[in-house]
């Protein structure tokens, strides 16, 4: 008997359905992650959805399609509707997860949320200097996460753990492990920083170097071993430090459908920062339209969009030029090969800013705090 | 720990982190896990259906037989649910 395929193998099909629908129900945090993929301006944005709007969404969405759903933000707990939001997601067919940092995870919202008929929880451990240096020395953080797990644990969920790597806490890989095998943590998944949004700001000082990241990933194959099947861990190696880039998003507009807080609709949750390129908001345009037919949801669909090397390379169809919005960010066009492809003639871009980081040690008191007053000093520049 | 390899007592029960439905927009059943789908052909569809944790191996090849009025389908819906079992899918 065969099973025939998988999402992550229909990304040829063109224009198929949004499997995937990512609900950033709101921007407010609590937390101020410096490598958080919010954009730096979300101070300017427009009001929140309402509970509503979110379901008309959620309705159009599946109409289409789409499968998995992700409650993100911000933080997703800010919102006192959420349980409404998952109760009518998982009516409609939904599979349900939420992506929370775990505060405000109650165990009172916690049993709501399950008889709600939510599928998945996934804990962040969100990352700041106090929160870093909590979490390493057993105190705070590690007790909030922990209680949090036992919940998670007692309604009957898996526990996974998200933890983001970067230059600050690469080193303590040791004890990032050892805190998650304590936590009794099933999956947990180690994400070295991507450069988008505030991470991108402050590049130089969450960059890792090359024996960082080397290290981190022999200590973890190491731990590996040792653990066996009571933990999964996955290792997500840096674009920085790839020969080829990711397959982002599986291909524009092909599987992958976001919702801002404001209700933006983007084919990735960085794409708002591309210029040139409107995208509807949901509040304007029917979500079908929007998928299939809308300009920016099409602007980099095939390969029509292409430039050389990608237009001739053979592997164009297996990671469809990389990411457009890197493309952007480092080049200044979004349809040149991600530079994080050796391929790229703007490669060398990648190379001089891991040399640049690399030069000199981390000063931690220029880190860019993800916060109101912060964005809006970006905004203005 | 139970035996991995099925046997007609066996009473396969999908395991808590899929949702099995389907569909219509992939014409197929489906499962769905922490951020993946499975599509399913069809006889796999049909099998899953019926892991439900009360029917026993030989109840499920019992139904099929009638739905699909055929015989002898119990060595294809062991050898599937080994499968199964080993993709963590069900358990017994």
């Amino acid at each position: 008997m065969t099973i025939a395929g998988s999402v992550t193998e229909r990304a040829s099909a063109r224009c198929g359905p949004p499997l995937w629908l990512l609900a950033e129900v709101t921007y407010r945090c609590p937390l101020h992650c410096v490598f958080c993929y919010n954009p730096v301006d979300y101070t300017r944005y427009g009001e929140e959805l309402s509970t509503d709007e979110w379901l008309r969404v959620l309705r159009e969405a599946r109409k289409l399609g789409a499968a998995q759903l992700g409650f993100s933000g911000g933080e997703p707990l800010v919102r006192d509707d959420l349980e409404i939001l998952v109760a009518e997601a998982h009516r409609l067919g939904y599979y349900t997860n939420l992506i929370t940092s775990g505060v405000g995870l109650t165990e009172q919202r916690i049993k709501a949320f399950k008889e709600a008929g939510l599928d998945h929880i996934q804990l962040s451990f969100q990352d700041s200097t106090q929160e870093l240096n909590d979490f390493l020395t057993h105190t705070r953080t590690f007790d909030l996460k922990e209680r949090v797990m036992k919940a998670v644990r007692a309604y009957g969920y898996p526990t996974v753990l998200n933890v983001v790597l970067h230059r600050l806490n690469i080193d303590h890989i040791e004890q990032i492990l050892a805190m998650a095998e304590a936590m009794g943590v099933e999956y947990l998944e180690l994400a070295n920083t991507q450069f988008y949004a505030w991470a991108m700001v402050n590049r130089d000082l969450l960059l890792p170097t090359r024996e960082q990241v080397e290290r981190a990933e022999a200590v973890t194959n190491a731990f590996r071993e040792r653990i066996g099947d009571r933990m999964r861990v996955f290792f997500v190696v840096p674009d920085y430090y790839a020969k080829r880039p990711k397959a982002c998003m599986n291909g524009w507009g092909s599987v992958f459908l976001t919702i801002t807080a404001d209700g933006v609709a983007l084919p990735c949750h960085e794409a708002r920062q591309l210029p040139g390129l409107t995208f509807p908001n949901v509040r304007e345009a029917e979500l079908g339209w929007i998928w299939n037919e809308s300009p920016g949801f099409n602007a980099y669909r095939g390969d029509a969009w292409m430039q050389e090397p990608c237009r001739t390379c053979p592997e164009k169809s297996k990671d469809f030029g990389g990411c457009r919005c890197q493309a952007y960010l480092l080049t200044g066009d979004a349809t040149n090969a991600d530079p994080a492809c050796d391929l790229s003639p703007h490669h060398h871009l990648i190379g001089e800013a891991v040399l640049r980081a690399a030069a000199r040690p981390p000063d931690v008191r220029k880190i860019v705090f993800r916060n109101d007053k912060n964005s809006r000093a970006l905004s203005e520049g | 720990m139970p035996d991995a390899t099925p046997s007609l007592l066996s009473v396969p029960a999908l395991a808590s982190m899929f949702r099995f439905q389907w569909e219509d927009a992939q014409q197929c059943h489906v499962l769905l896990y922490p951020e993946g789908m499975i599509k399913l052909n069809q006889s796999a569809g049909e099998i899953l259906q019926l892991c439900d944790g009360r029917r026993d191996v030989a109840a499920i090849v019992a139904a099929l037989e009638a739905k699909f009025q055929a015989s002898g389908l119990g060595g294809d819906v062991l050898e599937f649910l080994e499968v199964a079992h080993d993709n963590r899918w069900i358990s017994y």
